[in-house]
């Protein structure tokens, strides 16, 4: 799987990285990074959440 | 065919449930019933987005209402009562729709001013309709707006209505801006905030009255301290009462919202989620009903689940006891707040300072951590989270917060 982020629709909410630390890091810079852009098949479920949970919907899975 | 599970609301809290019926395999009928003509859609971008005229409504359409979820849509009709005995519901015009099993989600109605007056350019902001009638009024570039309270809604649209150049007046009863959620001396920081941004605060006085030019029309906004201020349009956000009207006499326990216990059950066949569930957390020790974003998608989705379990027998019921987070955008700030705080809590800076308004606040109380609040510090309040989730002293708190600054 890929994680992209539409970063036009992205706030900086964090919500992602509460449920997914592994996979995404807002930075002191208040600008968020995907750490690993393709996360192993384990994370799956987490991303699944930081897509549902994210307040702007700005997270979607690509499949490799 | 059996009857459906019936979802009566489709916002949020609504359509998260419907998706998650469908993703745990439910494949049985789904009925959605809501008054809003509208396709389901997001708020939070009403009193931003969609009211400065940047996104229009196509964007903000719910993504599950996107999704083919097989759901039979009666949008645009209204729930009346429903029968728990013979598990019908009546709509409007008097047709019955039976159903298996029920999941309520008719959100919160915004409250009005006592003895508030139907005058144009008088405003609450809760739907769709709501924000484009209001933005409207907004597009015609009148000579002030006044906002009648300081809440999250009102910070918000005081916000906007400045983003978008106009005069602003906020008119707010508490000494300070969301004073009972924030206390006195971070609501002084959200109150000098707008202040900053150019926004005539009237702090510590109530509305008296509004009143109109004689030809249906708002002029002015009347203050209890005698003030009188010349408004073209106004905007009452004094908070929202949850929609449980069409639940009288139903059987439910209705007491400022659905009484559900901590599975989200609010009778046999019954489930509650979104603004007008009232349920007892474990986690804060009291009964809770919040208006937040993420609460309803995460009710939405326990609420679907909880309802499978008692109709399919399906996993065993969960306790509801996340977290509760939700955020505010107001100007270039963006406020978060995880757990619970009060004007009663202790109060402690941890990260960062208010002078910069980029800070985190820890809120505790009897000892315990309650709450963490950041200022343009979302990468800190989703860290501190944790500690809210593991359960920990106040005092450890401030400790490791200040570690990781």
């Amino acid at each position: 799987m890929r994680v992209v982020v539409d970063y036009d629709l992205c706030e900086s909410n964090a919500v992602c990285m509460g449920i997914a630390p592994e996979v995404f890091e807002v930075r002191d810079d208040d600008f968020l990074y995907v750490l690993q852009e393709h996360p192993p098949e384990e994370l799956r479920p987490k991303v699944e959440e930081a897509v549902q949970r994210c307040p702007k919907q700005a997270i979607r899975i690509e499949e490799d | 065919m059996p009857d459906p599970i019936a979802i009566v609301g489709a916002s949020l809290a609504g359509m998260h449930a419907a998706h998650t019926l469908r993703k745990e395999g439910y494949d049985g009928p789904v009925t959605v019933v809501d008054a809003d003509p509208r396709a389901p859609y997001d708020r939070p971008p009403l009193s931003k987005q969609v009211l400065a005229g940047e996104w229009e409504p196509d964007r903000i359409v719910l993504p599950a209402a996107r999704e083919d979820l097989d759901l039979e849509q009666l949008i645009g009709r209204r729930a009346e009562a429903v029968d728990l005995d013979r598990r019908v519901l009546t709509l409007d015009g008097g047709d019955e729709l039976a159903f298996a099993g029920l999941v309520v989600a008719t959100g919160a109605v915004p409250r009005r001013l006592p003895g508030q007056p139907d005058l144009a350019g008088v405003h609450v902001l809760r739907t769709l309709d709501d924000c484009l009638a209001l933005r409207a009024d907004l597009d015609r570039v009148p000579s002030r707006v006044v906002v009648v309270g300081a809440g999250f809604i009102g910070s918000e649209v005081a916000a906007t209505c400045r983003g978008r150049g106009l005069e602003v007046t906020v008119v707010e009863a508490a000494p300070v801006p969301l004073e009972r959620v924030l206390g006195a001396r971070l609501g002084q920081v959200c109150a000098d905030l707008h202040r900053d941004h150019g926004v005539d605060l009237r702090l510590g006085v109530g509305v008296a009255g509004i009143d109109g030019d004689g030809e249906g029309r708002v002029a002015s906004v009347r203050l209890a301290d005698g003030a009188v201020i010349d408004a073209e349009v106004v905007v009452v956000g004094v908070g929202v009462s949850p929609a449980t009207t069409w639940l009288e006499g139903s059987g439910l326990t209705l007491d400022d919202g659905v009484v559900c216990d901590e599975t989200l059950l609010a009778a046999p066949g019954v489930v509650a989620a979104g603004d007008l569930a009232r349920w007892p957390s474990r986690r804060f020790g009291e009964r809770l009903r919040l208006e937040h974003w993420e609460n309803a998608v995460q009710q939405g989705e326990a609420a679907a689940r909880r309802l499978l379990a008692e109709l399919e027998g399906a996993g065993a019921p969960e306790v509801f006891d996340p977290v509760p987070w939700f955020w505010s955008d107001q100007y270039d700030r963006k406020l978060q707040l995880a757990g619970r705080s009060g004007a009663d809590h202790d109060v402690e800076i941890v990260v960062g300072g208010v002078e910069e308004r980029r800070f985190v606040a820890l809120y505790g109380k009897q000892g315990r951590l309650r709450g963490v609040f950041g200022m343009n510090r979302p990468r800190q309040v989703m860290q501190l989270r944790t500690l809210l989730v593991e359960g920990t002293s106040f005092d450890d708190a401030c400790a490791a917060a200040r570690q990781i600054a």
